[in-house]
């Protein structure tokens, strides 16, 4: 049978997770426009649309239940829907992310600036790659490259650790400083966890694909 | 996991149709197996080689062997009338005899002679409606027509008359198709309550049911053997493409 009624909501609900990633990706490189570039109107806008991003995700609960209990998915379109499902809560808090370097911006942004945000738009710039090109090997199933992309969250760390010393080291020189050099750590740290978020969509497309837990295991 | 039954190189024959074509496998003891595939793959065929309900099909021909606890059921000094109460076998349809719910059970108990004397039959007859989970719901009335049981009661009776002449194993062919889901509920629970005790063979249609009730699954297409695995291994990740294809209804 080639048009089983499942796959068209398998289609629809693959559609709905890209839109949500789609979102999630504008989010971050919104946010970190927004606080590389001091513009705090952009920052509230990326706050706002959070609203639309947790609308999504909802809506994705919902149309992955409705075909658990309506179509029974066995084999790789109950792994297909699980994947999916695991995957939109963790797009949601790389949302959430954004939307908190957005609300650090809008804090940082009242204040004289500091350097060049030393490694953060680098930093920035490595995560939302990472994203993207995640969420191209969910799209067409290529575990090979979910499994790089894992390797490359430790670039991400290692910048994450040199960020974090720059900054204590600006905190001591400067204290006048501390306020806004804490809140780029919070940014650097939430960077570091959008890392690890791409991280475990990657897992979870290891898993659709090939059906292996690569969760907490040392073996990529 | 020892055995129970072993199958090896089995081939089935209408006449000059071959249904089956050489299967081997292992059933193991106290395990359900579930068969599934499409109608007229053979699963059904292979269920009834099992306690050779097809010697009654007079152009029917087995070649290959059957093993259960290590003995040729197919070897000419087989006495059949215990192999089939060994293997118990319980229909899509039921059908229980135009007698009393009590007598249902009692005949298989009465024809083999398996009871001392009235109070012992009458302590047989419980068990297998207590075994079958239909005591409750019979106890008081076990003088009145099984006619007057619902259908899923009828299937619970028929399962009860299996289990009083005391089977190792019990083969079903569909035995929840006709039933609703309250009634097939009932059925499943009691098939995974059996376990503890039986060998369990069931041929079903209903892919979820094979999912909730068997620790096993075998696939047959086309009277071959596609894929025989864990029920979890089969229905997450199945090895050979046909399963994934016939589970997913990708089939055409």
């Amino acid at each position: 049978m080639e048009n089983r009624i499942i796959d068209q909501q398998l289609d629809l609900l693959r559609d709905k997770l890209l839109l949500l990633g789609g979102s999630t990706e504008k989010a971050l490189q919104r946010a970190m426009q927004s606080l590389t570039q001091r513009d705090s109107d952009l920052a509230r806008k990326v706050l706002e649309e959070d609203k639309i991003i947790n609308q999504m995700e909802l809506e994705i609960d919902r149309l992955s239940i409705e075909i658990l209990a309506l179509q029974q998915p066995a084999a790789h379109d109950l792994r297909f829907v699980i994947s999916v499902a695991k995957i939109t809560p963790i797009l949601e808090r790389i949302a959430d992310h954004a939307s908190n370097i957005a609300d650090a911006a809008i804090i940082i942004n009242d204040e004289p600036q500091l350097k060049s945000y030393i490694d953060l738009p680098a930093m920035a710039n490595n995560a939302a790659e990472m994203l993207r090109t995640a969420l191209d090997a969910f799209t067409t199933e290529d575990s090979a490259l979910s499994r790089e992309i894992i390797k490359q969250d430790k670039e991400i760390d290692a910048r994450y650790k040199r960020v974090f010393d720059e900054l204590i080291e600006i905190m001591i020189d400067n204290p006048a400083h501390t306020a806004s050099a804490a809140q780029l750590l919070f940014v650097a740290k939430h960077l570091e966890r959008i890392g690890d978020y791409v991280k475990d969509i990657c897992e979870l497309n290891v898993y659709l694909r090939e059906a292996a837990f690569i969760k907490h295991s040392k073996k990529i | 996991m020892p055995s129970k039954i072993s199958i090896s190189h089995l081939n089935f024959y209408y006449g000059k149709v071959q249904a089956l074509y050489d299967i081997t496998l292992e059933i193991p003891e106290r395990q359900v197996v579930a068969f599934i595939g499409p109608s007229g793959c053979g699963k059904s065929t292979f269920l009834r080689t099992l306690n050779r309900m097809n010697d009654t099909i007079p152009i029917a021909k087995v070649d290959g062997m059957v093993l259960i606890d290590g003995k040729d059921i197919y070897a000419p000094n087989t006495d059949v009338v215990a192999l089939r109460r060994k293997v118990g076998m319980v229909f899509q349809k039921s059908n229980p005899f135009p007698k009393s719910i009590f007598e249902n059970v009692a005949y298989g108990i009465r024809i083999n002679r398996m009871y001392e004397n009235k109070a012992d039959l009458a302590d047989r007859v419980e068990k297998a409606l207590r075994d079958s989970a239909l005591w409750e719901e019979v106890k008081d009335r076990l003088s009145t027509s099984a006619f007057g049981l619902s259908g899923g009661q009828q299937q619970r009776l028929c399962i009860a008359r299996a289990l009083a002449v005391q089977p190792e194993v019990i083969l079903m062919d569909e035995p929840a198709s006709a039933l609703d889901p309250i009634a097939t509920q009932k059925i499943e629970e009691l098939v995974v309550e059996l376990k503890r005790q039986y060998t369990i063979v069931i041929v079903t249609h209903n892919m979820q049911q094979a999912g909730r009730v068997s620790d096993r699954t075998a696939f047959f297409m086309l009277g071959k053997l596609v894929e025989y695995n864990a029920t979890q291994k089969m229905f997450t990740n199945p090895e050979e493409k046909l399963t994934e294809d016939y589970i997913t209804g990708r089939f055409g």
